[in-house]
């Protein structure tokens, strides 16, 4: 059964439990630069609070409800997509989508081109710069616990219930059911866009205000270079096929060419 | 400064020996110096990493290295393959006398775009995984494969005109192969040169419409077709004054007819694509990608397709115009898809990227090493020339300045 993760924005409190949890079991250095960010500083900022070493981030916008600003924080991560656009794009299959959820990557088949980060529908990719040999870092969604029946580190912590671990179809009926009775916008986000996540975010105020790509497409990224793969190899010998009859062709009683 | 070396080629009974030359002029010099600080930079960059020597970052991963060194080296490396579908294929002959300068120019291109590709990827001791571990639903898959393929390919068939001085036991081998390594070795390219189009179709929505397209992959294929004649005529005006040697203007123009030919290929599925899409309103919004997109169109290829068909090709100067106007375009379009197709996207929460000096200092290196690499093997090897093969035992020494053998 796949697993996934519902974030209820409302719900949070911006106590970053969650990002120490996921520090302290993926062993995350602790990061010079991060010292005196705060939650509004990090929303600010293009990297969105993701580093090669914090996979999450606790980001504070302020979007409007009824017509006045409200404080909403919102947790940044991996989205890990049902289909994944890192997963294909990767030449040296360094990245893997689990049965289980998670999207993982494994650092000693990946040759650093960055195509990943150019394909990822939600930026979620970072990589490190200042390694002299940089690999690519993101959220992995905790694989082993998840492999081992256990809840991710994040939401094993959080004391609000603003975000939970479960079967992802249960938490997306979850989520439907929270919409209506709270007068959420009616939106998951997560269960279409870019094919559907793993992740998914349910909120009381416009999720365009919060700086999520609202007008991602709901198809599964792969798809769109899918049937151009499938078509190359045909498309190579046939073309090989007509320049072997042209070069017989026209090579026909003629001197050869020094 | 003259360099001439003379080795001995073959040890035994009949001892023949081989001379090496290089003269240096200030040109020369200057390729040198730039080639060195690149080397430097490049040793910085192994040490030190990407961060110390580039500006890329999250926001913009790819850069400077993978537009100019990649995309634009592959797409003007592009004459090659063209060429030899012209010549070898359709045996069009008239066309041969270039034949061996723009497949020297190609592969001298692919070693640059392979080299480039070392330094750019962040762990470029893994360069091999694609080869066993398969991730066959990329598009850069193909494009690895093709890429270096090719460039193997390329080296043979340079081997070929290589052995006719040194090794030449070989020579009627790799004669004999000749026909496959020319199917191979246009196959090949036409592939990877669609493929790297097709790179940028994954990102969706992130790429200006004026250029995401479905057209991508034959957008990249027929400019890379179209540039060949270009570079082409630039390579052949630049190697005649270093070289002194001027190739026709009737085989110039000739090259030229049938890229302009591509070129309105080109446009006319351009202007479906914008029809098809909806894209008009964008294309004559007179914003910044409108003006570059606009540009690119007007200069790169409607102007050189009315120079290809009017008299203006007649003379050097009009075929120099189409090649620098033909090249620019196409490095203009090349650096759009990237920089001016995704700036906004990339930009949108305050992320930025301008090249840094090391980051050109290692491009321009790369070219300048190109430049003098073919310098040096059009002196030493028949490329220019009238092509008959030559016999290192029937020849003497032309002249003093033109030396390739010695008895």
């Amino acid at each position: 059964m796949a697993k996934g993760v519902l974030v209820d924005i409302p719900k949070c409190i911006g106590c970053e439990s969650c990002s120490v949890a996921c520090k302290l079991w993926n062993e995350l250095e602790w990061d010079e630069q991060e010292k005196n960010k705060t939650a509004i500083d990090r929303a600010k900022e293009p990297n969105n609070g993701l580093w090669p070493e914090e996979w999450t981030s606790i980001n504070r916008y302020d979007p409007e409800k009824d017509g006045e600003s409200v404080a909403r924080y919102v947790k940044a991560q991996c989205m890990h997509c049902e289909d994944p656009a890192c997963v294909s794009s990767c030449f040296s299959k360094a990245f893997q989508k689990l049965p289980e959820g998670p999207v993982i990557y494994d650092q000693s088949l990946c040759v650093g081109c960055r195509y990943c980060m150019m394909a990822c529908p939600f930026d979620v990719l970072r990589y490190e710069w200042k390694k002299a040999i940089p690999g690519v870092r993101k959220c992995q969604m905790c694989a082993t616990r998840v492999a081992n029946n256990q809840e991710t580190a994040c939401t094993s912590v959080c004391p609000t219930g603003a975000i939970i671990f479960g079967d992802r179809d249960q938490l997306l009926a979850e989520a439907k059911k929270r919409i209506k009775e709270n007068g959420y916008v009616d939106r998951v986000f997560g269960e279409k866009e870019a094919g559907g996540t793993s992740w998914l975010y349910i909120s009381d105020t416009p999720f365009e205000q919060m700086r999520f790509r609202t007008d991602v497409t709901t198809k599964p990224l792969p798809s769109y270079t899918e049937g151009y793969m499938k078509a190359t190899p045909f498309v190579g010998v046939g073309w090989a096929a007509i320049l072997a009859g042209l070069y017989v062709f026209n090579n026909k009683g003629k001197e050869p060419l020094d | 400064m003259e360099l001439v070396t003379t080795v001995v080629s073959r040890a035994g009974a009949k001892m023949s020996s081989v001379r090496w030359k290089f003269r240096m002029t200030p040109m020369r010099w200057v390729f040198t110096g730039i080639a060195s600080a690149a080397i430097a930079v490049i040793l910085v960059r192994f040490v030190l990493g990407l961060g110390a020597t580039t500006n890329l970052n999250d926001q913009w991963p790819w850069g400077l290295w993978i537009s100019f060194d990649v995309l634009l080296g592959v797409a003007l490396a592009g004459g090659g393959y063209g060429t030899a579908l012209i010549v070898y294929v359709l045996r069009r002959d008239k066309f041969y006398p270039i034949a061996r300068s723009a497949m020297l120019t190609s592969l001298l291109g692919y070693i640059v775009v392979v080299l480039g590709l070392l330094i750019e990827v962040g762990q470029w001791f893994n360069f091999w995984r694609p080869y066993v571990s398969w991730g066959h639903a990329s598009v850069l898959f193909e494009v690895f494969w093709c890429i270096s393929c090719y460039t193997v390919i390329q080296i043979l068939e340079f081997c070929e005109v290589g052995t006719e001085k040194v090794f030449k036991g070989a020579h009627k081998y790799l004669k004999k192969a000749m026909p496959v390594m020319l199917i191979i070795g246009i196959t090949l390219p036409t592939l990877h040169q669609s493929s790297l189009g097709q790179l940028f179709y994954l990102m969706v929505g992130k790429v200006n419409p004026l250029w995401w397209t479905a057209f991508l992959p034959v957008f990249f294929l027929l400019s890379s077709f179209f540039v060949g004649a270009g570079m082409i005529v630039i390579e052949s005006t630049l190697a005649g004054k270093a070289l002194n040697h001027k190739v026709e203007i009737p085989v110039l123009r000739g090259l030229v007819k049938i890229s302009a030919g591509a070129m309105i290929l080109y446009l006319m599925l351009k202007i479906t694509d914008m029809v098809v899409r909806g894209t008009f309103a964008n294309a004559f919004a007179f914003d910044l990608p409108s003006i570059m997109f606009l540009s690119e169109l007007t200069f790169g290829v409607i102007i050189p397709i009315i120079i290809a068909f009017s008299s203006l090709s007649s003379t050097r100067k009009g075929l120099i115009w189409f090649g620098i106007l033909t090249v620019s375009g196409v490095i203009m379009n090349r650096f759009d898809v990237l920089f001016t197709g995704m700036g906004k996207y990339l930009n949108q929460y305050g992320g930025s990227y301008v090249p840094a000096v090391s980051e050109f200092i290692v491009s321009l290196g790369l070219v300048s090493i190109a430049c003098l690499a073919y310098l040096f093997l059009a002196e030493n090897f028949n490329i220019l020339g009238n092509h008959g093969s030559e016999h290192a035992d029937d020849i003497e020494i032309k002249d003093g300045k033109y030396a390739s053998t010695a008895k």
